[in-house]
């Protein structure tokens, strides 16, 4: 009986370790790849904190994609499309990659927050796949001559939003309200700060939020009040700024407000009094409300298909593929060349092109993977987004 | 004779454990040398190592120690943070890279420990529900901590911050930058390293759980003042039991810190979320029972990715999986079931006897 028991125990190990080894344990991936396709594979938060940006950027490039397959494809070839949630997190943002990498996928879309990013651009590197982030920020997200991205780094937009404010003389007293907890948020505001101090304006008050406590900003909103600024910078997303905006109101505090391209949707948020951002600037690649025709088909096709109006998100998504369609076709890339081969000819000729995108005109890239794009500053006027510039 | 009889089996069942890890280990690294396995499957090896290491330290403090603590992730963010800013600070500096990664290993660890021990001397004064409380507003706080802190490093040392990233010289880097955490730390974890601090885990836990300290320990669990009446020092074991707990969550951050090349501090990986995870693997694979929580903890791990063939519900089926598997395992009808229908039950160890 003893020896049973031992006998059994062994065997359920042997069989607990080797069904651990067997899951997924088929190495097709390659092998079972439609030789006439590309594989294009895309990674986002789905669910989760941030799953609205995900769900954005899996929707711009579905739409895309289809576009691109009902036209010819790209070089002839269709697309084979897969997107892959990772919650927003690095650690699943590698599963991720990997789950893709099993899939077939030739060329990575993606991450679309930056932290997930800056650890899949590590194994993309190693695995030297050609990767084009349509929306991660920081700096570091692209390191590698391997990848590229759609959207401005947090220290161009900086800089930007400071320059177009110095320039055209709208402000001196400048007060900052950031989230500190936010990576996109503080690397927007370092660089602002940095640039605004060498351009002679005087930032008067910076305040912090955290993710934990963005719900009342009246002690924020009170020392910029204080300090006396005469335009309020806030490189955050539009849910809290929609706060900002209402508690400033309550509290009398009438300053400039200028915003980033978080600040985009702003209008669009259920509950909130859109006068309240009348005047309002931000700097943004893209708006929906756009005259542009190209813009105002994309937004209709988008809506028809799922049933939402698109965010910046969406549009950086969408130009991704296009871009990748252009560079592809430039280099003659063909869906039978390896994973390397591709993205050394989409390297070299994603320097080439020139593009004019949804989020830009005239869009071309460096080597180091930074797109060289105007930012558009917009105004809301009348309940509307009015283009500046 | 007996009494020879009981330790044999404890032997046994000890060398069952470290078994599975080994055999686990050799099945998965043949796999990997002859190319029969899934990328995926390849990258997760070092989180499962991750994941193992956690639940089996976190279940000395559960399990054995009878508190709940839901700050474990806390301590598993000072390993990683640590260990990965002296990664950062020597890449380039030192030859061995296999020696950096040792030295990172023992820093993180010890700050961990140091944490431990300096969190545990207020906290284990507490008890049940209000010592669950105080561990888990220690995560949240480490966790903001390291979101608001600054460190660079150029020619004329360190330099720190709270408010923003400080001018530093040409020559100077950020290393950890706020809420972009550190990025850029050497990917020096492997899964043979990742098994052998399972093993050192194992070893550890087990081996202080059959001594005469960890017999002090549980009697703290069953009953404290009759254990205090016969002259067990309470705090000293508490202290022993949620210090070395501490420390082997620190070392399973340092695996964290060296298998990714980012680091940064959220909710989902140093807050209460991960917290909570862990406890699950332990509560799931059954408290005090170490082999189980191992194995919890890598079923758990392995679930949501072998479940991303259903996109959409991939969440919510995890989710059932969780309530099933808990009803399985604690429902009394369910036990008495398996008991009947299932050869490996309780009844077995009731006819061996």
């Amino acid at each position: 009986m003893k020896m049973l028991k031992k006998a059994a125990s062994v065997a359920l190990a042997a069989a607990l370790a080797l069904s651990l080894a067997a899951c997924g344990g088929d190495n097709g991936g390659a092998d079972s790849r439609d030789p006439d396709k590309f594989y294009i594979g895309g990674i986002g938060p789905t669910t989760g904190d941030n799953a609205i940006y995900g769900t954005a950027v899996k929707n711009g490039i579905q739409l895309a994609v289809d576009e691109i397959n009902e036209a010819g494809g790209i070089n002839g070839y269709q697309i084979e499309y897969s997107f892959e949630d990772d919650q927003g997190d690095a650690e699943k943002s590698v599963n991720a990659y990997n789950t893709l990498k099993d899939w077939g996928m030739q060329m990575l879309v993606g991450t679309v927050t930056s932290a997930p990013c800056v650890a899949v651009v590590e194994e993309t590197h190693a695995d030297n796949m050609f990767q084009f982030t349509p929306s991660a920020t920081s700096v570091d997200s692209i390191q590698y001559e391997n990848a590229f991205r759609m959207c401005f780094s947090d220290p161009a937009q900086g800089v930007a939003s400071a320059d177009y404010i110095a320039e055209n003389g709208i402000a001196k007293k400048i007060a900052v309200i950031y989230n500190s907890s936010d990576p996109y948020s503080s690397g927007i505001r370092q660089t602002f700060e940095e640039e605004a101090k060498s351009l002679g304006l005087e930032i008067a008050a910076s305040e912090a939020f955290t993710a934990d406590s963005k719900t009342d900003f009246s002690v924020q909103i009170q020392k910029a009040k204080d300090a006396g600024a005469e335009l309020v910078f806030l490189p955050i997303y539009y849910q809290e700024a929609s706060l900002i905006l209402a508690q400033a109101d309550t509290a009398g505090f009438d300053p400039i407000w200028f915003g980033v391209d978080g600040m985009d949707g702003i209008l669009s948020l259920d509950g909130f009094d859109a006068s309240l951002a009348e005047g309002l600037m931000f700097l943004t690649p893209f708006t929906a409300d756009s005259e542009d025709e190209k813009t105002q088909t994309f937004v209709a096709d988008f809506e028809e298909a799922f049933g939402d109006t698109p965010i910046q998100f969406a549009a950086d998504a969408y130009d991704c593929l296009y871009v990748m369609k252009e560079a592809m076709e430039k280099a003659d890339v063909t869906p039978d060349m390896s994973i390397s081969d591709i993205c050394d000819a989409l390297k070299t000729s994603m320097t080439e092109i020139t593009i004019d995108g949804l989020t830009g005109t005239q869009i071309s890239w460096t080597a180091d993977g930074e797109p060289s794009k105007e930012p558009i500053v917009v105004q809301v006027e009348g309940g509307k987004y009015t283009v500046l510039k | 004779m007996t009494k020879k009889k009981k330790i044999s089996k404890q032997t046994r069942s000890n060398i069952i454990t470290y078994g599975i890890v080994i055999l686990a280990y050799i099945i998965v690294q043949t796999m990997i040398n002859t190319g029969s396995i899934s990328s995926l499957m390849e990258g997760l090896m070092v989180p499962l190592c991750i994941y193992a290491i956690l639940a089996v330290s976190l279940n000395l403090v559960v399990g054995i120690l009878g508190e709940l603590s839901l700050g474990h992730a806390g301590f598993m963010c000072v390993g990683a943070f640590t260990s990965a800013f002296f990664s950062k600070c020597m890449r380039g500096e030192m030859q061995s890279d296999g020696l950096r990664f040792f030295l990172a290993l023992l820093i993180g660890i010890a700050a961990a420990a140091v944490f431990g021990l300096l969190i545990g001397i207020p906290v284990l004064r507490l008890k049940g529900d209000y010592l669950a409380i105080v561990t888990l507003a220690f995560g949240e706080i480490i966790k903001n901590l390291v979101n608001v802190l600054y460190i660079g490093k150029d020619s004329a040392g360190f330099h720190f911050s709270t408010q923003d990233v400080m001018a530093l010289d040409a020559d100077g880097t950020m290393i950890i930058s706020g809420p972009q955490g550190i990025s850029g730390t050497p990917r020096d974890a492997t899964f043979l390293i990742g098994v052998i601090l399972v093993l050192i885990t194992l070893f550890i836990v087990i081996n202080l759980t059959n001594s005469r300290s960890g017999r002090a320990i549980m009697s703290i669990r069953d009953n404290r003042i009759a254990a205090e009446s016969i002259g067990i020092n309470i705090t000293k074991y508490k202290l022993m039991a949620f210090t070395v707990s501490a420390a082997l969550a620190g070392s399973a951050g340092v695996l964290y810190a060296h298998n990714l090349s980012s680091l940064t501090a959220t909710t989902n990986n140093f807050g209460y979320n991960q917290s909570i995870m862990i406890l699950v693997f332990v509560v799931l694979g059954g408290i005090g029972n170490i082999r189980g929580s191992m194995i919890a903890a890598v079923i758990l791990t392995l679930l949501p990715e072998l479940l991303r063939g259903l996109s959409d519900y991939r969440m919510l089926i995890y989710a059932i999986v969780l309530i099933v598997m808990m009803l399985f395992n604690w429902a009394p009808k369910a036990i008495e079931w398996r008991e009947k229908y299932l050869s490996f039950g309780r009844k077995k160890k009731e006819a061996v006897k």
